[in-house]
């Protein structure tokens, strides 16, 4: 069961502002589809290893070969703050 | 034996090693020569972490770290793959870390470090692969600051996180270590230290009966040596006050020497790991016999051959297999002159004269050097004229044989002098009665006779001295 | 009922007129259009139809306009994933498959609407509102690639790209009525491709025939190496396409028959493989035990990719930006902002199902189950060619009909996102209408066996005319 401060709590961890009127109502929708989500403890899984690739591939690689880079102009092209060539942000703490 | 330490204390270190040598960074092709660039002008798609860009992982970046690995004596992992970390932080473009997680692709290893007390190994954990984040600058200091500064020309460099065992115990002996590693990994050429960021310590520390606290951003050797007795300070002025010290994550401060609580809000993590699902497995185990054969020779082993095929010190040995340049400049400089004396020379003069600049060996030539020997082993100029040329070279430049000519450095000149002053004595036994018998003013007819003698190139004065000196003997 | 376009009537159109003709047919269709199918229309693609013109292009897509998904970038196209938190965001580089586009002569006419961030079934969460389904504009066109859809059934691009992460592609290409790829996974790059959840999705093409499907599949597959999971070598389906299925097994998997399937959508489907059998292909049940299990699976895959790529959208280098004391809760306030209901419910789930201690209970179980799910699969198509299903359970459903309840959205994927969770080939054909709403059967393939599907796709379509008529124009 997903409570409201847990609600809050993965919002944090997520950096999502959670507005304390919708917590409530994000915890029972949440816990609705972990509901759902349940069924999967009766599937018998043991001696199954997981599958975080369909394809069977490794070692794919590339080169160490230095390209061409994109201009700071390019870089800071979406940004609506920057300073001297930096990306401009609020302060950290 | 083992050195004392009384208040018990174990200190682990996290040490992020820049794999800047190579030509681009772990998942893209930027360069990695962006030290003189201006900000966010090396970068791209995938290390500014634009949407929709994918990483590919950089196969001789692997190698380097494999090459680290098996010289610090670890296991070379099975299987391995890419995790991601996951943390919000504004120098973090995609909010998560690509980094390696439970398998890491070296582990178990050891380094041995020599002190006046001996030998002791300090136990690698782990050394793991993982991207570097960009460069935040605050403006205004961490605590009051306005805003921050982001520059991502450092995102995506490839990482070497190498993690000891908590088998440090002082600050001193942390820095010891950090100056092995630092001479081990140079070795490699995978990395050079000089350049900014290229060598960066998280500490674990904590004293007998306290909790551990992490202490982050320590950027230089000295550094750590610094955070490390201020972080041990207050940890013991806690414990006499009777309080508790409290498990934290700790943010040096460079400039005022200190170490400095974060908000816990923003410290407390849940990283979330998860296998990266945009890059494939590793399996380079198999890769490692090839490895192996390009592992150049390592510092204790290039001592040992010091020892045996030079003959020369251990502490000369030591000292000049501490830097792999200085190791390799040496070994060029004795294939010209005998290298006893050049070990001398490197070891005990030039290295000495080179840490009180601040230099590095790549400040003096090796060619100058071997003029410079050769000078004073055929008698031309006196040791105490070399270290002048040595000197002159670090703080004006120039070329060893202009500063001996310049400075009249030339031994066969004193010699000049002092056979004018000899024959002088001997060919005017007149005024030399009259200088014994008290008369002044024939030591000032002496001087002139040989300063006739020398058509004038002599130094009056030293002259004199030099006459005083003979008639007194 | 109009006619529908295809590829090789507008080369021949453009060779009468010029690509700058053709390309303002479609612009002017585009703006008298009621449907919304477009985020972005890319005006200044006259320019690119122009230089056609006048330089000429041998590529096989020359002077042909495509519509683009908003999550594929397009260099100097606003590329949004009709999210606010990508508000004025134009990416500075192109996709892949852009390139491959470009470089046979294709022309981006516009991006098309989606749901946001590809995390939908009826492109009703877009930032820019619903697109109408063509057919019945009081009926969504399926998603997410919704508008990839809508503007081919309502003749406003003559193909299109979209992206399959649990049957995207195929869901608004049954919706429509039109022909819609979901290729193995690996095939096609996703470089550029804005991911939702990486390990599961793929560009697919839209068209209004299996031809066209065929020749775009050839422009933007192949190896690409910027996309570490991209594998295939360049194909040629377009040469080898075959009205033949003589020989074909076909395996009828009964779990996709299952509760909740509209009985005109199984009369339909079963209408087609009957069709098949008259062909001369042969089909028999096969089982697929794990089917039930796919869809939480699915879901606690997406959702814990999603939530760990949808973290770079903080506010700091582009986008949406919102304000706050410090950057922490600038980027909280950015993300509650930026981001719609439905994509914070999934990063929140996301997040939920990795955090401490619930990681081996939902996203490593799902892995497991993925497993299971993929084995299932390989064990039918060891026996059958390709495997028959309904697309959708049912047909279109009403604007507004599912969107406050999430969880009975979500049910609505269950024949399709198994495929993606086996990485598995599949296409979706029309093969009927039930209310004047369009039905889409579901041909699944073996890895990289694109080319039986395909085959049997196109051999459906010449045997058949289901996609022969276009609905009627939009009032």
């Amino acid at each position: 069961m997903i409570t409201k401060e847990d609600v809050e709590h993965v919002g944090w961890l997520a950096r999502i502002e959670i507005d304390e009127n919708d917590a409530d109502e994000y915890a029972s929708q949440l816990n609705d589809v972990l509901n759902h989500f349940e069924q999967l403890d009766e599937v018998d899984t043991e001696n199954v290893p997981p599958t975080y690739h369909v394809i069977d591939l490794v070692n794919v690689f590339r080169e160490d070969v230095a390209r061409e880079s994109l201009t700071q102009d390019k870089a800071l092209e979406n940004t609506s703050s920057s300073k001297e060539g930096y990306f401009k942000s609020y302060r950290i703490i | 034996m083992a050195e004392e330490n009384p208040d018990g204390v174990v200190i682990g270190l996290e040490i992020h090693v820049q794999l800047n040598k190579l030509n681009s960074k772990m998942f893209c092709a930027c360069s990695t020569d962006y030290h003189n660039s201006e900000p966010n002008s090396n970068t791209c798609p995938v290390c500014l972490g634009l949407p929709g860009s994918l990483p590919v992982i950089n196969e001789k970046a692997v190698e380097s770290a494999m090459k680290v690995g098996l010289a610090l004596n670890c296991d070379i992992v099975e299987q391995t793959q890419f995790h991601r970390k996951n943390y919000f932080y504004p120098d973090l473009p995609k909010g998560f870390q690509i980094t390696q997680y439970d398998y890491p692709i070296a582990n178990d290893g050891k380094i041995v470090i020599e002190s006046d007390e001996g030998e002791h190994v300090v136990r690698i954990k782990r050394a793991h692969m993982e991207e570097d984040p960009g460069r935040m600058m605050h403006i205004g200091n961490i605590e009051k600051s306005k805003g921050t500064l982001i520059d991502y020309n450092r995102s995506g460099m490839a990482l070497l996180e190498i993690v000891t065992e908590p088998d440090i115990r002082s600050p001193k002996e942390s820095r010891r270590f950090l100056d092995k590693l630092r001479n081990i990994i140079e070795y490699l050429e995978v990395f050079d230290s000089n350049l900014e960021g290229a060598m960066r310590v998280d500490a674990n520390i904590s004293l007998q009966g306290g909790s551990r606290t992490e202490v982050k951003n320590i950027s230089s050797h000295k550094g750590a040596e610094r955070a490390l007795l201020y972080e041990i300070m207050r940890q013991k002025n806690i414990m006499r006050r009777g309080g508790e010290v409290t498990m934290e994550t700790r943010h040096f401060d460079e400039e005022k020497g200190c170490t400095v609580g974060l908000r816990s809000k923003e410290a407390e993590h849940d990283y979330r790991y998860f296998p990266e699902p945009d890059l494939t497995p590793l399996r380079v185990a198999d890769r490692v016999p090839k490895v192996t054969k390009t592992l150049p020779e390592l510092p204790d082993a290039k001592r040992e051959r010091f020892l045996s095929q030079y003959g020369m010190t251990e502490m000369h040995a030591k000292a000049l297999t501490s830097d792999i340049r200085v190791s390799e400049f040496f070994e060029e400089v004795a294939k010209e002159v005998d290298p006893k004396t050049s070990a001398s020379w490197v070891a005990d003069v030039l290295k000495g004269e080179l840490n009180y600049r601040e230099l590095t060996v790549d400040a003096f030539k090796v060619e100058d050097m071997i003029s410079i020997i050769q000078m004073v082993t055929q008698d031309k100029i006196t040791e105490k004229s070399a270290v002048e040329v040595i000197r002159q070279i670090l703080d004006y430049g120039g070329k060893p044989d202009e500063i001996v000519r310049e400075n009249g450095l030339l031994k066969v000149e004193e010699d000049v002098v002092s056979k004018a002053v000899t024959e002088t004595i001997q060919e005017n036994e007149q005024a030399v009665n009259d200088y014994f018998a008290g008369k002044e003013k024939s030591l000032n007819y002496l001087v002139g006779q040989v300063m006739k003698k020398t058509r004038g190139r002599a130094d009056a004065k030293e002259v004199r001295e030099l006459l005083v000196d003979k008639l007194n003997k | 009922m109009g006619e529908p376009m295809n590829i090789s009537k507008i080369k021949s159109e453009i060779a009468k007129t010029s690509s700058e003709e053709v390309l303002n047919s479609y612009l002017e269709k585009i703006n008298k259009s009621k449907i919304n199918g477009y985020s972005t229309v890319y005006d200044e693609a006259v320019e690119e139809a122009r230089d056609i013109d006048k330089n000429g292009h041998d590529g096989i897509l020359a002077g042909v306009p495509v519509a683009v998904k908003d999550n594929i970038s397009t260099d100097g196209i606003p590329t949004t994933c009709c999210s606010r938190i990508l508000e004025g965001y134009t990416p500075p580089y192109d996709a892949h498959v852009v390139e491959r586009l470009k470089s046979e002569g294709a022309i981006v006419i516009g991006k098309t609407n989606m749901d946001e961030f590809a995390m939908g079934t009826s492109t009703e969460t877009s930032c820019y509102g619903p697109t109408l389904n063509p057919w019945d504009t009081g009926k969504v066109p399926g998603g997410s690639s919704g508008g990839s859809a809508a503007v081919i059934a309502s003749d406003e691009a003559p193909v299109s790209l979209g992206s399959d992460t649990g049957g995207s592609v195929r869901c608004p290409a049954s919706y429509c009525g039109v022909v819609g790829l979901k290729p193995t996974y690996g095939t096609v790059s996703r470089y550029g491709l804005i991911s939702y959840a990486n390990s599961l999705e793929q560009i697919g093409p839209l068209a209004n025939n299996v031809s066209d499907v065929a020749i775009m599949m050839d422009v933007i597959g192949g190896h690409d190496t910027r996309d570490s999971t991209s594998v295939s070598q360049k194909t040629n389906y377009q040469n080898t396409l075959k009205d033949d299925v003589n020989g074909l097994k076909i395996g009828i998997p009964e779990e996709y028959f299952g509760e909740g399937i509209d009985p005109e959508v199984e009369e339909s489907v079963w209408n087609a493989i009957n069709k098949f059998e008259d062909m001369g292909a042969t089909w028999e049940k096969v089982s697929m035990p794990n089917t039930s299990y796919a869809l939480s699976a699915y879901y606690i895959i997406a959702m814990s990719e999603a939530s760990s790529n949808l973290a770079r959208f903080d506010g700091t280098q582009y986008g949406y930006r919102a304000d706050g004391d410090n950057w922490h809760v600038m980027a909280s306030r950015t993300r509650a902002e930026g981001f719609g209901t439905e994509v914070q419910r999934r990063i929140l789930l996301g997040t939920y199902a990795l955090s401490a201690g619930y990681y081996d209970k939902y996203y490593l179980k799902a892995l497991k189950v993925r497993t299971l799910v993929k084995q299932d699969f390989e064990n039918a198509l060891s026996n059958v060619d390709v495997l028959m299903t309904p697309t959708m359970p049912t047909t279109a459903f009403k604007l507004g009909e599912k969107i406050k309840d999430p969880l009975s959205l979500y049910l609505a994927d269950v024949n399709t996102v198994p495929v993606n969770l086996a990485g598995v080939p599949s296409i979706s054909v029309p093969c009927g209408f039930s209310d004047g709403l369009p039905i889409g059967l579901q041909i699944i393939g073996k890895h990289f066996n694109e080319s039986t599907i395909l085959q049997a796709a196109y051999s459906f379509e010449q045997n058949t005319d289901y996609n022969a008529g276009r609905p009627g124009e939009v009032e």
